[in-house]
């Protein structure tokens, strides 16, 4: 059986690296349009000052996509090195979309930064803003297939089981791109990563307008970034993913966590705002609760009902006393292919087959589960509450509060007045984290919210990981904090030098701060 | 459109396309970064060596990353397999790997003799580790590596790190890096002139003939090494189930391909023709041509062990049944027909752009280059 430990540093490894290379990808597909906007007005206007304001926030881009780049290899190596179950397992649908990422999106992505870079001077400029714009086509490409593979992973659509082969095979590769999942899934991403660009440049450009430099400069930026921003951040919350989150089982119960609903409400439920969850007796000691909202915002509708936890679990528990016999057969079938009574069992039960393998959490064996074991099982098809109700509630009070900053930047940049707004200006600056975190949080609960799936129904996580050594667990991790705490403070110091230098580490002689040194 | 065991056969031919694609592409970068501390002397000269590759680096890294997916759509048990097994190889791969992104974008960003000459030695150990260990993976994987499935085709790997470098294995990873550092030193030599170009052709020459010494000495070698046969009838269009069919261990078993099929003799001497060629054209300052000859030996060195091995991928020497071949280590039917379209659809696309960005970087990178656009290079 494998070992719970070496399960949990694999999850451990994953979540680490994967929050980690998400610090830096939002704020490349956000940063990218601004680019583009900026570029595209200095082709219109001809004003140097456009070209400035893209080749200063490109260098600040360029020190984050550095690192969005070097985590980013990773991850791609991380579902071979340490799932190489799951990779096997499901490899037949999740491998494609992110080999076509590769082929479709991240080569012109990579390719394009470098003329970005260095092809000022030998590009025309429509030629150059040609190039910006197809960097950021790419960059928003590939966040597309990752999502289609993970929206895969919550919600697996277009694929059936082969006992021939032990695994899952693709059967509609349209059903795979056209999940709801993963295009709800994108397009909530991605506008949190557009957040989270504006945000960047909002805060820095507060900046400079509070120490009073490079203010024509700081203007121009403050206002292109509140503009985005809060387009972006309506969009995030309007086309938020919660409209995803009525399709498909995983979903549901992510909703039930995440609202701590432990008991199915009566159509159109209400919205709890805060509740004292009691995990032990399931149940809240109390909560606040907004009739009808939640019924609304997750069924659109008046009248579906959203099942609760408990109702969840009772079908899960049939769910898992039905895989029991799929399991036998795809056992007795794996030992003789011809077994045709096996095989017609198995057939019966087969969607079943991924609830019977959570028992293998637990025994070697199946039908040794005890109603105990089972229970124990039942009990894990939904993740724990508490984390999930409060990271939620969190990443939701973090995107208001950016669309009230954003909102109150915009107008007051529609009134030329942000000048006149210290106050404004230093919430701005101080909110920069907020997107980062609201990203994460997001993030978690995602993937903490399907567990103990990796692909929901399918596989469980527990049997999703390499055959490794806890040794090499600890060794990697070791590793793997080691390098990325270094990188990180590289990068902050890089990330903190060049946004108080300013536009002046251009070089052009138009700005404060211009650099003294030579090469 | 075609049946599944074409699939299968042009599967392995893509994947062979995507490893030469890559070797060549990153592969320059990678000699360049090999070279980087030998062939610059002083600030100046590394940044005129940095910068033959500061926009293009990237790009080509794109070839690594969309191989590996490619293995992993096309053949999941292989990307399974290998990337567990070789699990501390992977690491430091990916480590060393590490060093690039951050080293290009960040190197020149301050000015400081220590900060810069730290990033340095970075790309050297991003551009000289990874090719070794391939190398090194490519050995072992010609020996056999130790793994095997249970029933439900979990692989468990029994062999340890310091087995990966046996004597045999150091030898291949001696004509990766050998082959790669010729790969770079060609790219940098039609770069770069003057003091520059001279240390790089110098040092290419030496890799040239370092590849070729070790190609052939490996080559000797490897007729005595137990190479794998399948035994049994393969069915070649079934459904992949890698522990169904026999396989025996048997000297001389990785030369059979080459008396059935004597053409396939034009990969070995396309991979020590191409570097000689390359040595001698790039002495002549016939750098682009040099360049061509390169990686036609990094085609020839590549297809050299693909041929010999085939239809294996990565032989099992513990439980020789679950070895994985191109037969029954791949995805469905329907899964390669897509991933087959989708190749086809962007890679000419791929080498469009890529030409194009090429050819509006061409031309030599020079000191003048750099002190002009001191803000703005690498």
């Amino acid at each position: 059986m494998i070992s719970e430990q070496l399960v949990d540093l694999s999850r451990l490894q994953f979540a680490a690296t994967a929050l980690y290379h998400f610090l830096f990808v939002p704020l490349t597909i956000g940063m990218v349009w601004m680019l583009v906007i900026m570029e595209s007005v200095y082709l219109m206007t001809g004003n140097v000052i456009w070209k400035d304001m893209t080749r200063f926030w490109g260098k600040l881009f360029g020190i984050n996509f550095a690192l969005g780049v070097t985590t980013g290899i990773t991850l791609e190596f991380q579902f071979g090195t340490n799932w190489a179950y799951y990779s096997h397992y499901v490899g037949d649908i999740f491998g494609a979309p992110l080999a076509i990422e590769g082929l479709m999106a991240f080569f012109l992505e990579s390719t394009m930064i470098g003329l970005f870079f260095f092809g000022w001077d030998r590009l025309s400029k429509p030629q150059h803003l040609l190039v910006t714009l197809l960097m950021a086509v790419g960059t928003n490409l590939s966040a597309l297939w990752i999502l289609i593979a993970n929206g895969w992973m919550q919600n697996p659509v277009g694929a059936e089981f082969s006992y021939q082969t032990m695994r899952m095979e693709m059967t509609d590769f349209w059903a795979v791109l056209f999940n709801p999942d993963a295009q709800a899934k994108f397009v909530h991403t991605v506008s949190a990563g557009y957040a989270t660009g504006a945000m960047f440049v909002l805060s820095i450009s507060s900046w400079y307008l509070l120490k009073k430099r490079d203010v024509e400069f700081a203007k121009r930026s403050f206002r292109v970034a509140a503009a985005f921003g809060l387009a972006s951040v309506l969009s995030v919350i309007v086309l938020g993913d919660e409209s995803g989150y009525t399709v498909g089982e995983a979903q549901q119960t992510k909703l039930a966590a995440m609202e701590a609903m432990w008991e199915t409400k009566p159509a159109p439920a209400g919205l709890t705002l805060v509740a004292s969850i009691n995990e032990v007796e399931q149940k809240n000691n109390w909560e606040i609760e907004i009739p009808w909202v939640m019924g609304v915002i997750g069924t659109r509708s008046l009248s579906k009902e959203i099942p609760g936890i408990h109702e969840i679990k009772a079908k899960n528990r049939e769910r898992i006393v039905r895989g029991i016999i799929a399991v036998n057969a795809l056992e007795a079938l794996r030992t003789n292919r011809q077994d045709a009574v096996a095989k017609q069992v198995f057939e019966e039960h087969k969607t079943d087959l991924g609830f019977g393998l959570l028992l293998k959490k637990y025994v070697v064996d199946v039908n040794t589960a005890t109603p105990e074991i089972i229970e124990r099982a039942v009990n894990d098809t939904v993740p724990r509450v508490t984390p999930m109700f409060w990271a939620f509630r969190l990443m939701v009070s973090l995107g208001f509060s950016m669309l009230l900053l954003f909102g109150l930047a915009f107008w007051s940049t529609l009134k030329s007045a942000c000048m006149g707004k210290p106050w404004l200006l230093k919430v701005a600056l101080w909110m920069l984290p907020a997107p980062w975190l609201a990203c994460e949080l997001g993030w978690f609960v995602a993937e903490y919210g399907r567990q103990p799936w990796t692909i929901y129904g399918v596989l469980p996580t527990h049997l999703s990981v390499s055959t490794l050594s806890v040794n090499s667990l600890y060794g990697s991790l070791a590793g793997f904090i080691g390098f990325y705490t270094v990188l990180l403070v590289v990068e902050m110091f890089l990330m903190v030098k060049f946004a108080r230098m300013g536009p002046g580490s251009l070089g052009t002689g138009r700005y404060v701060n211009e650099p003294q040194f030579h090469a | 459109m075609f049946d599944y065991s074409t699939l299968k056969i042009i599967w392995w031919l893509l994947v062979g396309v995507l490893l030469v694609g890559f070797a060549i592409m990153d592969g320059h970068d990678m000699g360049v970064g090999t070279l980087l501390p030998f062939v610059g002397r002083n600030d100046l000269e590394r940044r005129v060596v940095i910068n033959t590759v500061g926009p293009h680096w990237d790009g080509n890294q794109v070839w690594f990353i969309t191989g590996g997916g490619a293995i992993f759509a096309a053949w999941p048990l292989v990307y399974a397999t290998a990337f567990s097994g070789f699990y501390w190889a992977m690491l430091v791969v990916l480590w060393a790997l590490f060093f690039r992104p951050v080293g290009f974008d960040y190197r020149s960003k301050i000015h400081n003799a220590t900060w810069r000459s730290t990033w340095d030695w970075g790309l050297f150990i991003g551009g000289s580790v990874p090719p070794l260990i391939f190398g090194v993976a490519f050995g072992n994987l010609l020996q056999g590596v130790p793994f095997q499935f249970d029933l439900y085709m979990v692989s468990t790997y029994t062999g340890s790190f310091w087995q990966l470098l046996n004597p045999f294995a150091l030898l291949a990873g001696v004509v990766s890096s050998a082959m790669i550092t010729l790969q770079g030193g060609a790219y940098l030599a039609h770069r770069t002139e003057g003091i520059i170009q001279e240390r790089t052709i110098r040092a290419a020459t030496g890799a040239a003939l370092l590849m070729v010494l070790a190609f052939v000495g490996a080559g000797f070698w490897l007729q005595g090494i137990d190479g794998y046969r399948i035994a049994s009838v393969i069915s070649t269009n079934a459904l992949p189930d890698p522990i169904a069919k026999t396989v025996v261990r048997e000297a001389g078993a990785w030369m059979v391909n080459y008396g059935k099929q004597p053409l396939l003799w034009l990969l070995p001497a396309l991979g020590i023709g191409g570097a000689l060629l390359s040595a001698l054209l790039l002495r002549l300052r016939w750098t682009l041509s040099g360049f061509v000859a390169s990686s036609l030996a990094v085609l020839g060195v590549i297809g050299t062990a693909g041929a010999s091995m085939f239809p294996f991928v990565m032989p099992s020497s513990s439980m020789l049944a679950a070895s994985l071949t191109v037969w029954d280590s791949v995805s469905s039917h329907l899964t390669l027909g897509i991933m087959f379209w989708a190749t086809m659809l962007f890679m000419p696309l791929i080498i469009l752009y890529t030409s194009w960005a090429y050819s509006v970087m061409r031309g030599k990178v020079t000191a003048a280059y750099i002190r002009e656009n001191d803000h703005a290079a690498y």
